[in-house]
């Protein structure tokens, strides 16, 4: 058995975070558990630019966004295992993992944190109908393919889904000589970012469609082509709509789902609409001494903000393993009226800082109000031009709104038109 | 002439109103910072985008390192861009901010490594 | 090449029978037209073991069913695949539907399936908690069982590969011709000569049986669509829930698997195409309309995969069995559909009893070994045979697929076992690895590195499951 003050387990961005903030606070042995050779996580394949503008203040591509948090670890003492699994947290916090090199290795930890971060839907959860040949994978393995294997997947592309990975996908395989014919998109907006849509779809002629869905792939061994249709209001296939394009492979980009599997088994009570687990403000999850963040949490549109809560979980770490956790009364957050969730789930009215609160819209939104209340009374109230569920949003709760509220309060964020 | 545009100089994706007199931008109004500014200015003058790929590396741990662009080439170079840098291998170990190819095309704009590759 | 025996088609049927049969000094070949075994009906089917309580009495099926059951235990230890004996419900929506219930048993009863009984609302309710407010009734089958259809199939064929048969992949029969000797047999791996044939090339058993003139086999495709659920779903039903039959089947049915999924399905249509199995939105709609009414719980939002498997059903309604009346060593095991995996060992039984008699006795082998080792399974190890297994080789500590806990070392043991895996979805059919929530988006690449590095082969030669099924095309540079 190895003793660790803190295991943190997976070496992405957020896992980098946490355990570094946890160093800076003091927090003497710290181990990084990373699936993957390398630290760095789903970054090392995002070689796109457009990272770190807040954090950072320049614009930086994933790899190098990861590579100056690797430079920061490898400049501590916290130690780093690679190409480990983590196979199961128990109850008393003993983390066991394998590799190939140690083998079976259990790690005794004081405090957790589960920062696995997310996967991709695939095909499955969808049921398009159809034939199961090769060349229909989700965007993510594709960009592994092209852009850590150096391998084409295909040549001629549909892509379902409009979130980032699709549409930066489908810029990727363009400039490598592939033909996107289309972004078909469910809802009747974009899941991406705006700046995506204009420079991987606009700047290459690449159309998006949006209320339209893959209903069909065709082809027995390689995909030959996919069957298109318009939807309704209800999402379902319009008869009569339907058009084939033709195209040797279909990527899908179709949602993220947060990797809970560890945390589930350690019995971590996870929010029904974010599938991450239920935290409080310093990230603890209701185990004690667990903590989360990063897309394991929530799934994010801005590596930045990753960063910004795993930094709070190490210091909510940190701050449990030294004894000086926090005691308090926690009251219950809530989205209602288009606010889809919110992170955290609990507040301390007995703290003293300042304190975000990070949330989604269920749909798109044109100068609508953000209204933040507690016990009848409106805390904050702001105009925003465009509120979309791609991007996340949040608001600032500060001591002087908690210090009114009592074990009773329940502080609702909703969207006012 | 009006040209409306959305800013990609970051996330937030400002929507941009150009006013155009002669070919000339007499006015810019929808940005909400100095970038903004120079992006709508430059998209209807000479529009540019960064441009990121990777490169085939010999003797690395991985078939192919990342790379960028030091600064933003013109839009309707990328593709002449991505011939030139798909001509060329480097040799690990690479590291992050080497340049791999100076001056592509006599743009006046380095490509560069992004990752590093220790080489095997 | 020459032989004494080519079985054509490596299903469950074909695997078992060539398996059967590798416990004598027999030359034999067991020709598959796809690039692995289990690749048709096998891959695609409810997994269950049926008690035997559909056919009708004096039918093939009714017979082989029923004794199938009993050898399948036998079979199951001696190639070390899991079966579980879960029991089956056949649930009663209307009152009107417990005659039919009745009549279910009493046939069962005439074909010797043991333990046989109806339960009423109350008691139902105590078995399976989960089942649907319109059920009134079921008959219990207690004898009913799970087990993974394309892991019986691979291990038969490993275990007959082993005992010295032949599995020839991507060899597919385009003629034959009778000599005196035997037959001679067109294929796309040239020609294979064979004193014996045994066709049991499931939805191309007719077109096989037609080559040497033997007009009497007529199968439809039938077409059905399944879904798998996710484990945690796997707990809804602990039995196998069925619907009163219809025409065109048992109708939707409600299982664990033995891998401890939940499958729902199938659907059926009749279709022209043995090699169509693309599924449809009409059939996935209608088992999951079909299979709420039994347990309502169950949700698509669970849902990992569909897929769809084709069954060739016979015109004739009951397994087609025994020398053609064409040519007497061409023999048939043709028409295989429900409840064809369970009937596959009696199958084989059966074709081994006719060999028997068509070459007047067959010499043992004296080092036949029946008995097929259980591969390494990671994942049902506990802490400390885990270590103490990857201290002998270090392949077992690295995770290839995190979702099902599958490490390189199994993979590379499914690559290199008899008749081992050469794609992506025998890898999978093996191992496991991709086979969980995550579908192989994380585990994929990796498993395609690994076979190319096993094979000796670049990275885009490997298929998903042979032919034209490419991965990747060219390096991007």
């Amino acid at each position: 058995m190895l003793n660790y003050d803190l295991v943190v387990v997976g070496g992405g961005p957020a896992g980098m975070a946490a355990a570094l903030k946890a160093k800076e606070e003091g927090v003497e042995k710290i181990v990084i558990l990373e699936r993957a050779q390398t630290l760095g996580g789903i970054l090392e394949q995002c070689i796109h630019t457009g990272f770190g503008l807040h954090y950072f203040g320049e614009e930086l591509s994933g790899p190098e966004y990861a590579g100056r948090f690797i430079e920061l670890v490898e400049k501590t003492d916290i130690d780093v295992f690679t190409d480990t699994m983590v196979l199961n947290i128990s109850d008393s916090k003993v983390v066991t993992a394998v590799n190939n090199n140690e083998g079976l290795m259990q790690f005794q930890a004081i405090a957790v944190v589960l920062a696995m971060g997310c996967r991709e839907r695939p095909r499955g959860a969808l049921s398009i109908a159809g034939s199961r040949p090769s060349g229909i994978m989700t965007a993510g393995t594709a960009q592994k393919y092209v852009n850590i294997d150096g391998y084409m997947p295909g040549k001629k592309v549909v892509i379902l889904g409009s979130g980032d990975i699709g549409l930066i996908m489908a810029r990727r395989m363009t400039l490598e000589g592939a033909e996107v014919k289309v972004v078909c998109e469910l809802m009747p907006y974009s899941g991406g970012l705006t700046r995506n849509i204009v420079q991987c779809l606009d700047d290459f002629g690449i159309p998006l469609r949006l209320s339209c869905t893959v209903i069909k792939t065709h082809g027995k061994e390689r995909l030959e082509g996919v069957t298109i249709a318009k939807v309704d209001e209800r999402l379902q296939p319009i008869p009569g709509t339907e058009e084939y394009i033709e195209c040797d492979t279909l990527l899908l980009s179709v949602g993220l789902i947060p990797e809970n599997e560890l945390s589930k088994d350690v019995g971590v009570e996870l929010d029904r609409v974010t599938s991450g687990p239920v935290v409080d403000e310093y990230r603890e999850t209701l185990k004690p001494g667990i903590f989360a963040c990063g897309n394991v949490l929530q799934v994010h549109d801005l590596v930045d903000y990753v960063t910004e809560e795993s930094q709070i979980a190490g210091k909510g770490a940190a701050d449990y393993i030294f004894g000086k956790k926090k005691g308090g009364t926690f009251i219950n957050t809530k989205g209602i009226d288009g606010v889809r969730y919110i992170v955290p789930q609990r507040v301390n009215i007995e703290g003293t800082e300042k304190l975000k609160l990070y949330f989604r819209v269920g749909q798109v939104y044109t100068g609508a109000k953000v209204v933040v209340e507690c016990d009848g009374e409106i805390l904050s109230s702001r105009k925003k031009v465009k509120l979309a569920p791609g991007e996340m949003e949040n608001v600032v709760i500060t001591p002087e709104m908690l210090a009114k509220m009592n074990e009773n309060s329940e502080i609702t964020v909703r969207i006012e038109q | 002439m009006k040209k409306s545009l959305i800013c990609v100089s970051c996330p937030l994706g400002c929507p941009i109103e150009v006013e155009i007199e002669n070919g000339e931008v007499v006015a810019v109004t929808g940005n909400t910072c100095k970038r903004g500014d120079a992006y709508a200015r430059a998209e209807i003058t000479n529009p540019v985008r960064s441009l990121t790929t990777s490169v085939k590396v010999e003797n690395g741990m991985y078939a192919v390192v990342p790379v960028k662009s030091s600064g933003p080439v013109p839009k309707d170079k990328m593709f002449d861009c991505m011939k030139k840098i798909n001509a060329v291998t480097v040799k690990a170990p690479v590291k992050i901010g080497d340049v791999v190819i100076e001056n592509i095309l006599d743009l006046g704009v380095d490509i560069i490594a992004t990752n590093c590759d220790p080489g095997i | 090449m020459t032989y004494d025996v080519a079985v054509i088609g490596a299903g469950v049927v074909g695997s078992l029978i060539t398996r059967e049969l590798s416990k004598y000094n027999l030359k034999i070949a067991l020709l598959e037209k796809c690039n692995d075994c289990a690749m048709g009906a096998t891959k695609a089917n409810s997994a269950i073991v049926h008690a035997g309580f559909d056919a009708v009495p004096g039918t093939l099926k009714a017979r082989l069913n029923v004794r199938g059951v009993e050898l399948m235990k036998r079979f199951c230890k001696e190639l070390n695949v899991p079966l579980k004996n879960n029991g089956a419900l056949v649930v009663a929506f209307f009152e009107d539907e417990i005659h039919h219930l009745e009549k279910l048993m009493a046939r069962g009863e005439k074909n010797g399936v043991p333990g046989l009984h109806i339960v009423g609302r109350e008691e139902l309710v105590a078995l399976e908690p989960n089942i649907g407010e319109r059920a009134v009734a079921a008959l219990v089958a207690p004898s009913s069982s799970i087990v993974c259809p394309y892991e019986l199939t691979i291990a038969g064929v490993e275990n007959a590969v082993t005992n010295g048969a032949e599995f020839i992949r991507n060899c597919e029969v385009e003629n034959i011709q009778s000599t005196d000797e035997g037959f001679v047999l067109g294929t796309t791996q040239g020609e294979i000569k064979s004193k014996y044939v045994i066709n049991a090339a499931g939805v191309y058993s007719g077109k096989i049986a037609q080559m040497i003139g033997d007009n009497s086999i007529e199968i439809i495709v039938r077409h059905g669509d399944y879904y798998l659920l996710d484990k945690s779903q796997g707990t809804l039903v602990s039995r196998t829930i069925f619907q009163c039959p219809t025409i065109m089947g048992k109708g939707v049915l409600v299982s664990p698997t033995v891998d401890g999924n939940l499958i729902v399905g199938p659907s059926a249509t009749d279709i022209d195409d043995g090699g169509d199995v693309a599924t449809t939105s009409e059939g996935l709609n209608g088992i999951y309309t079909s299979a709420t009414k039994s347990v309502p719980a169950v949700s698509l939002r669970n849902a990992i995969t569909s897929f769809s498997g084709n069954r060739a059903h016979p015109t004739t309604d009951d397994f087609i069995i025994g020398s053609s009346s064409v040519n007497k060593n061409f023999i048939n095991a043709a028409g295989i559909e429900s409840p064809g995996l369970s009937s596959a060992p009696a199958i084989a039984e059966m074709v081994e009893g006719i060999m028997k008699e068509l070459t007047g006795g067959m010499e043992k082998k004296v080092d036949y070994n029946p008995i097929r080792p259980e591969p390494v399974r990671f994942r049902h190890m506990s802490t400390e045979e885990r270590a103490e297994l990857i201290k002998k080789n270090k392949a077992y500590g690295r995770i290839i697929c995190r979702c099902e806990t599958i490490t390189e070392g199994e993979i590379i043991d499914a690559i290199h076992a008899p008749a081992g895996a050469r794609d992506v979805d025998g890898v999978k059919r093996r191992t496991r690895a991709g086979m969980g929530r995550c579908q192989g988006g994380f585990c994929g690449s990796k498993v395609v590195e690994i076979l190319a590095r096993e094979l000796g082969v670049p990275m885009n030669e490997i298929t998903k499951f042979g032919g034209q099924s490419k991965i990747m095309y060219d390096r991007t540079k």
